[in-house]
């Protein structure tokens, strides 16, 4: 089970988000993308998930054009938890996790206990099952961020792409639940925001900058302070700790005196 | 999902749903200006499915047969057809102020039916109902194509619908004008507003089959619908060809909304009112909610012509009067309940 992307690239209206980006995901590593806003990491998990379609080069999964398998046995293979997946509809926690086995399910063919057996898993993996019947609108951020993991759980993947899993979490409920994902036995992709996290949980970063990839390797050999000042404008502090985890510190504006507050071009590349 | 609904309970189900069907078709043959035994509609119906040979009043076996059956019919399929487009195309664009008559399909297929019949491209039983589904195309890409320039969003799409009614709304307006005699054009006018006065049985053979297959595509792609639940991206991760999907939903929506505009005009608030009634008795499965809504829509269709025909003695109203009656105050209650959960 292997995913790479060969040579990428992709535009939308008129301006290129991604520019030839080539990584290999390795089997069973936690990958972390990250990147300020606006640097194509959404595009890069759309991508790689084959929900959008390269401009040029391709994306692989099992060295075959991610286009060219169906969608079906795409999904049967990689899950995918987009950032902020919402509705208005009146469905249940457990409804919502039912969702994740539309990919083995045909017009015809009936909901088995099998699939009870696989929804009720993925409630429990998660944490949820006592919520299983609560209303969606009824749950808070952490707790629907826990019910998309656990959809994509019950697609049975070997790969999961996560796009910004923990967006408006509060700190607790971030570490739970990429502990969470991180205890799965499953290869990980996922773009995250906090650098810290990434060091915590990846076992390799992808740095994203301008549609471009700019690093890829061990976090502690990734996020260097000379990297972070040119990716995203900030001074920080590195340090190591006895497991070799790196632990980031900001440095504010102020703690740095008049100097090099001026910000690098790179931040004004926003949106999209 | 079904956990609750065993295989015996999806038989029962579906019998109950049938007989239900069956009592309201009875009662639109019975009820009327003349109340007609329910028995001699029994017997009626007998007559003219298994020669039986009752003897009954010509004129009585006339009007069930000929008048209010095929009325019956044809207003369950199209109750049936509107209700499932407004599910289907609620469910697809994740917007619940979507049906056929908001998002100005309903006005694009009068444009083009009335086109067939006025400026005459061979008008015939088959022609008006293709010329509806050609004109509903157009209205609903013209429709699309604004919404995504307005930005998308729930309001795009609703406010591009506005925009798409009205301008085919005054294109129909502007060829009957041009086009239609005197009489021709009042004969439109009435039809535009709804109306199943002159609809005959040659009628359900067209009314009845478009809305079978309308729910036979509908429900096949009840799994596909479901996945929509989170969007159409998310839809897509779940394995789901979306375009497919979309074309084969939204073509078929438009079919069945040509079919039923080109045989009793546009009718409003069905497509929008009766989908949001299923869901709030079944829920949001579409295996159960798709023929849930087929089913009340057809019913209410029933009803609703039986009141058109008997709520002003001597006189028929419009139908497309009674269900705006009863969708408009329902329209403005769904505008409510999302601005509360907002």
């Amino acid at each position: 089970m292997t995913l790479s992307a060969d040579h990428v690239s992709w535009s939308a209206g008129g301006s290129d988000i991604l520019k030839g980006v080539s990584l290999a995901v390795e089997t069973g590593e936690f990958l972390g993308i990250i990147g300020p806003n606006g640097s194509g990491k959404t595009s890069l998990m759309s991508l790689l998930a084959g929900i959008r379609k390269p401009r040029s080069g391709a994306v692989l999964l099992d060295g075959t054009p991610i286009g060219e398998l169906g969608r079906r046995t795409v999904a049967q293979r990689l899950a995918f938890v987009e950032q902020q997946a919402d509705t208005g509809e009146r469905i249940t926690a457990r409804q919502a996790v039912e969702l994740g086995r539309t990919p083995y399910l045909g017009p015809l063919s009936p909901w088995s206990s099998q699939d009870d057996g696989i929804v009720d898993a993925a409630l429990e993996n998660v944490d949820m099952a006592h919520l299983a019947g609560r209303f969606w609108h009824t749950l808070s951020g952490g707790e629907r961020q826990r019910l998309h993991i656990a959809r994509a759980l019950a697609q049975e993947p070997r790969i999961l792409l996560l796009d910004e899993p923990t967006n408006h979490l509060d700190i607790g409920h971030q570490i739970s639940l990429l502990d969470l994902v991180q205890r799965q036995d499953l290869t990980v992709v996922a773009a995250l925001h906090d650098l810290n996290h990434a060091a915590m949980f990846c076992n390799r970063i992808a740095v994203m900058q301008g549609g471009r990839l700019v690093a890829l390797g061990q976090p502690r050999d990734v996020l260097t302070e000379a990297r972070i000042r040119d990716v995203f404008g900030v001074d920080v502090d590195i340090e190591q700790d006895s497991g070799g985890i790196c632990h980031i510190r900001f440095l504010t504006r102020r703690s740095q005196g008049r100097t090099n507050v001026t910000r690098p071009a790179s931040l004004s590349v926003m949106g999209a | 999902m079904s956990r609750t609904l065993t295989s015996i309970g999806r038989t029962g189900a579906a019998f109950a749903a049938l007989a239900i069907l069956l009592i309201a078709l009875w009662l639109g043959a019975a009820i009327g200006e003349t109340a007609i035994p329910f028995s001699t509609v029994a017997q009626t119906v007998a007559n003219r499915l298994w020669n039986a040979g009752y003897p009954l009043e010509p004129i009585d076996e006339g009007i069930i047969w000929s008048y209010r059956l095929s009325r019956a019919v044809v207003a369950a399929s199209c109750g049936a057809a509107l209700a499932l487009s407004g599910a289907v195309l609620q469910s697809l664009l994740r917007n619940p102020l979507a049906d056929p008559y908001i998002l100005g399909i309903s006005a694009g297929a009068s444009t083009g039916a009335v086109s067939i019949a006025i400026l005459g491209f061979g008008a015939g039983m088959l022609t008006m109902p293709l010329g509806a589904f050609l004109g509903a195309l157009i209205a609903f890409l013209l429709v699309s194509v604004l919404a995504v320039k307005a930005g998308r969003g729930t309001a795009a799409i609703i406010l591009a619908g506005v925009a798409g009614s009205q301008l085919f709304n005054a294109l129909t307006s502007f060829i009957v004008t041009k086009a239609a005699t005197a009489e021709q054009a009042r004969g439109i006018m009435f039809w535009l507003l709804g109306n199943l006065s002159g609809v005959r049985w040659p009628d359900a053979w067209l009314a009845v089959p478009a809305a079978l297959v309308g729910l036979a595509v509908c429900l096949w792609h009840a799994r596909a619908l479901d996945a929509f639940t989170f969007g159409s991206e998310a839809a897509a991760s779940l394995g789901i060809s979306v375009r497919r999907t979309y074309l084969a939903l939204v073509g078929v929506s438009a079919m069945m909304t040509a079919v039923m505009v080109s045989i009793v005009g546009s009718i409003g608030f069905v497509g929008l009112v009766i989908p949001h009634a299923a869901r709030m008795l079944v829920g949001v499965r579409h295996g159960v909610l798709l023929p849930a809504a087929a089913l009340i829509g057809a019913v209410f269709m029933i009803v609703a012509d039986i009141l058109s025909r008997t709520l002003i003695p001597g006189q028929v109203l419009p139908i497309g009067v009674i269900t705006a009656l009863v969708g408009a105050p329902a329209f403005a209650l769904i505008l409510g309940q999302r601005r509360a959960r907002a």
